[in-house]
């Protein structure tokens, strides 16, 4: 070993892999921010005095509805990112969160608790009763409650490692959605807590802040949607915002390190219960956020909404997009929120135009899905849009595979 | 050779003092009854055949395996069956036999993580990069340059942990372990795949982290050379056992060392 001291490395500049990938991100930031504008513009204030012809085509192809459900997609699976992406726990029981967010919005902003009468800056509809919270402020309690949920049924089932922890997070998110799905007469004294099948409907309209031109007034309705629309780009914002902020600071190491060798990263001085909790509190927020917009969005919260295909399509899009970015989980989630809301429908009626033929594409949509998943790990492994650390490996292990290239950490062998 | 109840020293002057460790799997008896100390700045080795249970009781030490029986002390304080992070924050570095860098993680981030234990930033102060936070931050990634400076890979801080030279990764691991600020530092087969001039630049190396760090160290090790110039102390185990204790000479010239190592037969005319 040399006993010598290296010339001092630079300690003022930052490494310029931090620069690489800040100057990456802020390239992405821009092209999405100009995107949701560009759409924002082109629904609100073009497509009204468009030709017929021209407004169909994107009512079939592309509407807004659309894209405020990818929205709500694009979301959860940023918040799914950090505890598969980051931490790299596998999460298959995701959908709990998104209803725990999406009951938060019904209970706090409807008329359900019609036993009481409370309102708090809220949407107050015709009728009296019922808990009338305002929208940001039912946003801020949803996380929280989620992210606390998060803890809660992290605390028992984190012990675990691997496939086990899946199997526990999958039942997890069978149980919290038939808790709400048989949650109209709970106990002894049979609580309603939410409807059971009915669901909670409707959710009072979201409070919006009268910032642009045109805006009919402070509340926005199921038909003020591209308003609606530039407000779910604003919390999608802030959940990438946070992601990356965190990524790139203590915690986010922390998690890294536990996603690429879990002992050693203990023997570092990481607790690992407590730093795999934070990364399933902080995913569980995100959910929340999910949840709520979704009840916004929809209007209302319906216990089948929340089925286990919902885990496995936000599981895909986080695969697809590139586990551990967010910029490509946001693609991942875009397209494949598209193909399930709209693309697949129009490319069958295309489809069966050209060819007259009648066959069901939605029905097919897990096919397609299953098809795109064995065609990503044939073809493309990492994702989309890979990480960068995680490109330089997948790409080296390609070329260097039997080149007998140092392999670190093999995690079959357990102690030193 | 009365050395291997070795007692009269206070705990006071012990880095680290293992007592009595009794280490049982099912049936199987792996560690019997060892007991082990690290005096205060000192450079000593554990060594020992193949299967002597060395390794089962470094694990003892760093808390990955709860004893069976006994105590293990860091620095005046009962860790016995403590978590692994809690002990590595009260001040146990160590390195792994087989390397276990974060490998998609550059030279400096790996030395960061194990700064985890001393630096405090929250999801808050991340999130909204509080002045406290930037201030943690720079001196963290300051101090981790000092440290990759100090084993000589500090022009490769940038570098993915996985793309540097199996001598560099070496280098990078007892880095990381000094990130802790460790008071003792466990070193597993540090000279594994080194040539003979690399090993012999490292003895001096041992050396230099002990004088500028101010730890205690201790080797597992199987290169004798390395291990006889490096090492104030020598433990020896085998089966389980603690077999001999000493100076190098001392274990050197031990005939139940001679024995361990070559089997009775080798000794068998003069032994009997």
């Amino acid at each position: 070993m040399a006993t010598t001291t290296a010339p001092k490395s630079p300690t003022s500049t930052k490494s310029a892999r931090a620069a690489k990938s800040g100057a990456n991100n802020r390239r992405w930031a821009l092209i999405f921010a100009g995107a949701a504008i560009l759409v924002f513009v082109f629904y609100q204030y073009l497509l009204p005095h468009l030709d017929q012809s021209v407004k169909s085509v994107f009512d079939s192809w592309l509407p807004i509805s659309t894209l405020e459900e990818s929205l709500v997609w694009i979301i959860c699976a940023i918040g799914l990112n950090i505890v598969v992406g980051y931490a790299g726990l596998l999460d298959l029981g995701y959908v709990a969160f998104w209803a725990i967010g999406g009951y938060t919005a019904g209970w706090l902003m409807s008329s359900f608790f019609n036993n009481v009468d409370f309102s708090f800056f809220g949407v107050i509809p015709p009728q009296p009763g019922g808990i009338h919270i305002n929208f940001w402020i039912v946003l801020v309690i949803a996380a929280a409650f989620c992210a606390l949920w998060g803890v809660i049924i992290g605390a028992p089932t984190l012990r675990l490692k691997g496939d086990y922890l899946a199997i526990v997070t999958l039942g997890f998110g069978e149980i919290i959605p038939q808790v709400f799905y048989n949650g109209d007469c709970i106990g002894p004294a049979c609580w309603n807590v939410s409807n059971g099948t009915q669901g909670i409907y409707p959710v009072d309209s979201m409070n919006a802040p009268k910032i642009l031109p045109g805006m009919k007034g402070a509340t926005l309705g199921i038909f003020d949607q591209p308003y609606k629309y530039i407000f779910f780009c604003l919390v999608a914002a802030l959940c990438v915002f946070v992601s990356l902020r965190i990524r790139e600071g203590r915690l986010g190491r922390a998690w890294l390190a536990i996603r690429e060798d879990e002992l050693a990263a203990s023997m570092m001085g990481v607790p690992l219960m407590r730093t795999k909790l934070a990364a399933y509190a902080v995913g569980a927020a995100m959910g929340g956020f999910g949840g709520v917009i979704f009840a916004e969005y929809v209007g209302g919260v319906v216990p089948d909404r929340f089925n286990f295909s919902i885990s496995i399509t936000l599981l895909a899009m986080v695969v697809l997009g590139g586990m551990g970015n967010v910029w490509g989980v946001m693609v991942g989630a875009l397209v494949l929120a598209w193909i399930n809301a709209t693309g697949l429908k129009q490319i069958g009626v295309t489809f069966n135009q050209v060819f007259h033929t009648s066959i069901n594409f939605p029905a097919n949509n897990y096919l397609l899905f299953g098809g795109i998943l064995v065609l990503m790990m044939l073809f493309r492994r990492a994702g989309l849009f890979p990480e960068m650390r995680t490109k330089a490996v997948l790409e080296e292990d390609e070329v260097a595979d039997d080149a007998g290239g140092t392999h670190l950490s093999d995690p079959e062998e357990v102690t030193a | 050779m009365a050395i291997s109840a070795a007692q009269p020293v206070t705990t006071e002057d012990l880095a680290l003092s293992a007592q009595r460790i009794t280490v049982k799997f099912g049936g199987l008896v792996a560690v019997n009854d060892v007991t082990f100390d690290i005096p205060d700045k000192g450079i000593v080795s554990l060594i020992g055949p193949n299967g002597a249970g060395k390794t089962t009781f470094f694990n003892v030490l760093t808390g990955l395996y709860a004893p069976s029986a006994g105590t293990v002390t860091l620095d005046g304080q009962n860790i016995t069956a403590m978590a692994p992070h809690k002990i590595a924050k009260l001040g146990m570095g160590r390195t792994f036999q087989n390397i276990r860098l974060f490998a998609t993680m550059t030279a400096e981030e790996n030395v960061l993580v194990a700064m985890h234990s001393h630096t405090k930033a929250g999801i808050t102060s991340t999130v909204l990069r509080l002045p406290s936070q930037r201030r943690e931050e720079r001196e963290s990634s300051d101090a981790a340059l000092e440290l990759l400076d100090f084993v000589g890979i500090g022009k490769r801080y940038d570098e993915y942990a996985r793309n540097l030279s199996y001598g560099d990764q070496r280098r990078l691991e007892i880095a990381r372990a000094l990130a802790l600020r460790p008071k003792v530092l466990l070193l597993d087969e540090p000279t594994a795949g080194m040539n003979p001039q690399e090993s012999a630049a490292f003895v001096g190396f041992v050396h230099r982290v002990r004088d500028e760090k101010e730890v205690s160290i201790l080797l597992i090790e199987h290169d004798m050379s390395v291990v006889m110039r490096v090492s104030e102390r020598v433990t020896v185990m085998d089966r389980g056992e603690k077999i001999s204790e000493g100076t190098p000479d001392e274990v050197r010239n031990d005939q139940r060392v001679v024995e361990a190592y070559l089997g009775r037969t080798g000794t068998e005319g003069s032994a009997r």
